[in-house]
């Protein structure tokens, strides 16, 4: 009997650290900041509650406005974009093409680079009187313009054209490596039947990628929600504060601006966004594994 | 356990006089200065504090607001730095408030600063009837700096007395296919420029009514109005590379001539000198046209409340306010000295300029020392939506600008 009790024990003991750290760090933390946006605390936290003042101040600001209407935009065009993109690299890499391995390095090469060198990158690329556009007007196609970044209108397509450059290598190898676990036997089937390859890849291979598409969205979105160093190196927000987006609003807040308030009570906000669009796919999975498990 | 008191004695003279020696001198300097000017301005202080017994630890990190930031997080964990560089005014409001700091009232008073030190700035630095800073330099931030090349191959003489003039220059610039203004888009660059239009149109004591007393009047004059309508008038004069381009970027173009005039405060001028030019020769330096004052912002150091460190802060608050430090400093960071009886042989001609306008007294704190920080964004926010938006409305604008205040 103690024997057992000890075996039990011990395996308890071992994750014990582990949840120490998500109950104090991450429970608590989150706790800390719900209860810091209550209040009215600007440079240190301050006990002086003022219920909801901190959220209609944030939904009365353009600023976080544009931020989230920003992190919607850049998110959706980067998390579909990157995996189109990656799933037609990785089949074109799939032809077994030769020197496959140096494209593949290629193309994974830029997510190899952090977020600040393939901004600033892209900063020097898109800005019009250095960049592509000087290039190309200098060469005599007068007329040829990439100024993204200077409209307000357009400067978070430029912040987009980065992410992509950057996320879609991560994509392809994820891909690839999916596709290359697909039987053979089924391309010899669809070869009999005449069906293009094109026509194979769409309804065949991709319906069989489901586990890794879901893997690199998951990634690709945490991304999204995380977006600030690349902002930061492209646009710094501007022009104005065209390329806002939330993370950048919470840290200037916390720091620059010295209004813990309002900065938690942004991060609360975006904590609920992400709940809310994570909790259908949980609910989802959940229910799919129930099902399973009873079919089983 | 049984100590001989001889021993007892003799530990205890020793823990009394061994750190007074050395240790209690030892400060740890905390600032965001790193570029080349800035660490030889720095350097004058640290070797007159060595010099005086003093042990200097340099803990710099580049960048204002992320040397802030650090600081913040060393503060509120109960370890904070012996000196700190800080902007006078506002900016280190929350942190005396909260006790954080210790006054120098008594170095002050026994340095007899008031007599030295222009009025505005003393005000600046004095917080509840106690001074906790202690000012190194002033930097005039209203400056027009101009390429004289550029001016005389576009046929413009002499620098332009109004802003009607002003467009006339930048009209002739453009005419002979030089950039206008080169102009640094990034929000805070704006702002500065919005200033010193500002300034301009609704006088010194219209400035400080709207940034000290938030007066609706003022608010919502003509002079706000004039402003905005100036600064739209700028768009059309910047190239399209203007947006997000860091303003040693702008210097840059009027250092090579492609560009004719840049708004930006005086640490410019170093890039100009950096580059071998002469000013008068071949740059000019002016104010703002038809502008009656300068705006400045003032370098100061804080400290904060450190057990042990009482002395080292002492020693550098005095070695702050000596007179050969102060010149020293402002000759290497390119600012203005903020005591009035030093030796100003040594300045250049547009330090001069600055110089005259201070001792004039016709001189504005810049919004960093008149509002919080949060207004401080709010209004970088708005200036920078303002001139990125080519259609945006007057009237509109108006209130958006009176609401930063609110």
């Amino acid at each position: 009997m103690a024997r057992r009790q000890k075996k039990s024990f011990m395996p308890a003991l071992a994750i014990l650290p582990t949840w120490l750290t998500v109950v104090v760090v991450y429970i608590g933390a989150m706790v800390w900041t719900l209860n810091l946006s209550f209040t009215k605390s600007k440079l240190f936290p301050s006990g002086a509650y003022v219920g909801f003042d901190q959220y209609e101040r944030l939904l009365g600001s353009s600023k976080w406005i544009k931020a989230v209407s920003n992190l919607a935009t850049f998110g959706v065009l980067y998390v579909l974009g990157c995996l189109v993109i990656g799933f037609c690299l990785a089949a074109a890499l799939d032809r077994k093409v030769r020197f496959e391995n140096a494209f593949r390095t290629l193309f994974l090469y830029p997510y190899a680079m952090s977020f600040v060198v393939t901004g600033l990158v892209w900063q020097w690329l898109m800005n019009p009187v250095l960049g592509v556009q000087a290039t190309m007007q200098g060469l005599g196609w007068e007329s040829f313009s990439f100024d993204l970044l200077t409209s307000r209108d357009y400067a978070i397509y430029g912040v987009v054209i980065a992410g992509l450059w950057q996320g879609s290598g991560l994509v392809m190898v994820m891909m690839l490596a999916g596709m290359r676990g697909i039987d053979v036997e089924q391309w010899r089937a669809a070869r009999v039947d005449g069906i293009p390859a094109w026509r194979v890849y769409v309804s065949i291979i991709l319906p069989q990628l489901g586990p890794p598409l879901a893997a690199v969205a998951t990634l690709l979105t945490m991304g999204v929600i995380k977006t600030y160093d690349l902002v930061i190196a492209i646009t710094n927000g501007g022009p104005g504060t065209a390329t806002e987006v939330p993370a950048k609003f919470i840290m200037d807040n916390l720091f620059q601006r010295q209004n813990l308030g309002l900065a938690t009570a942004a991060a609360i906000m975006l904590l609920m966004s992400v709940v809310i669009i994570v909790a259908p796919f949980r609910y989802a999975s959940y229910i799919r594994a129930k099902r399973k498990a009873g079919v089983l | 356990m049984t100590y001989s008191p001889l021993l007892l004695a003799g530990a205890a003279s020793l823990a009394l006089t061994a750190p007074l020696k050395a240790q209690d001198l030892t400060a740890e300097v905390f600032s965001s200065w790193t570029s080349g000017g800035e660490l030889k301005a720095l350097d004058a202080i640290k070797s007159e504090f060595e010099a005086r017994g003093g042990t200097w630890e340099n803990a710099s990190v580049a960048g204002f607001e992320n040397a802030n930031a650090a600081f913040q997080n060393r503060i509120m964990a109960g370890d904070p730095p012996a000196v700190k560089q800080l902007i006078v005014g506002q900016d280190p409001l929350e942190f005396i408030e909260a006790g954080l700091m210790t006054p120098v009232t008594d170095v002050a008073e026994a340095g007899h600063w008031a007599d030295v030190i222009p009025a505005s700035i003393l005000e600046s630095i004095t917080y509840d009837g106690e001074i906790y800073l202690t000012p190194v330099g002033i930097h005039g931030e209203s400056w027009m700096f101009y390429s004289m090349p550029a001016f005389e191959k576009a046929g413009i003489d002499g620098e332009p007395e109004s802003w009607d003039e002003f467009f006339a220059d930048m009209d002739a610039l453009k005419a002979a296919g030089i950039t206008p203004i080169a102009w640094g888009g990034q929000s805070w660059q704006e702002a500065k420029v919005f200033n010193m239009v500002l300034l301009t149109q609704v006088g010194l004591d219209g400035f400080m009514k709207i940034f000290v007393d938030k007066d609706a009047d003022v608010l919502s004059s003509e002079g706000v109005k004039s402003t905005l309508e100036i600064v739209a008038k700028m768009r059309g004069y910047v190239d399209e590379g203007a947006p997000g381009r860091n303003w040693n970027d702008a210097t840059a173009m009027v250092i090579e001539g492609t560009a004719g005039v840049q708004f930006m405060g005086d640490w410019a001028k170093g890039e100009f000198t950096n580059a071998g030019l002469t000013p008068e020769v071949d740059f000019g330096c002016a104010m703002a046209p038809s502008t009656p004052g300068m705006i400045y912002i003032g370098d100061a150091f804080g400290y904060p409340k450190l057990e042990g460190a009482e002395a080292a802060q002492k020693l550098m608050a005095e070695v702050v306010m000596d007179p050969k430090v102060q010149v020293e400093f402002s000759l290497n960071k390119g600012s203005m000295p903020i005591r009035t009886d030093v030796d100003k042989s040594q300045f250049d001609v547009c330090t001069q300029k600055g110089l005259a306008m201070l001792e004039a007294g016709t001189i504005v704190p810049e919004h960093a020392i008149t509002i919080t920080p949060e207004q401080v964004g709010l209004l970088t926010d708005f200036v920078g939506e303002f001139f990125n938006t080519p259609d945006a409305d007057i009237d509109e604008a108006m209130e958006q600008f009176a609401e930063v205040f609110e």
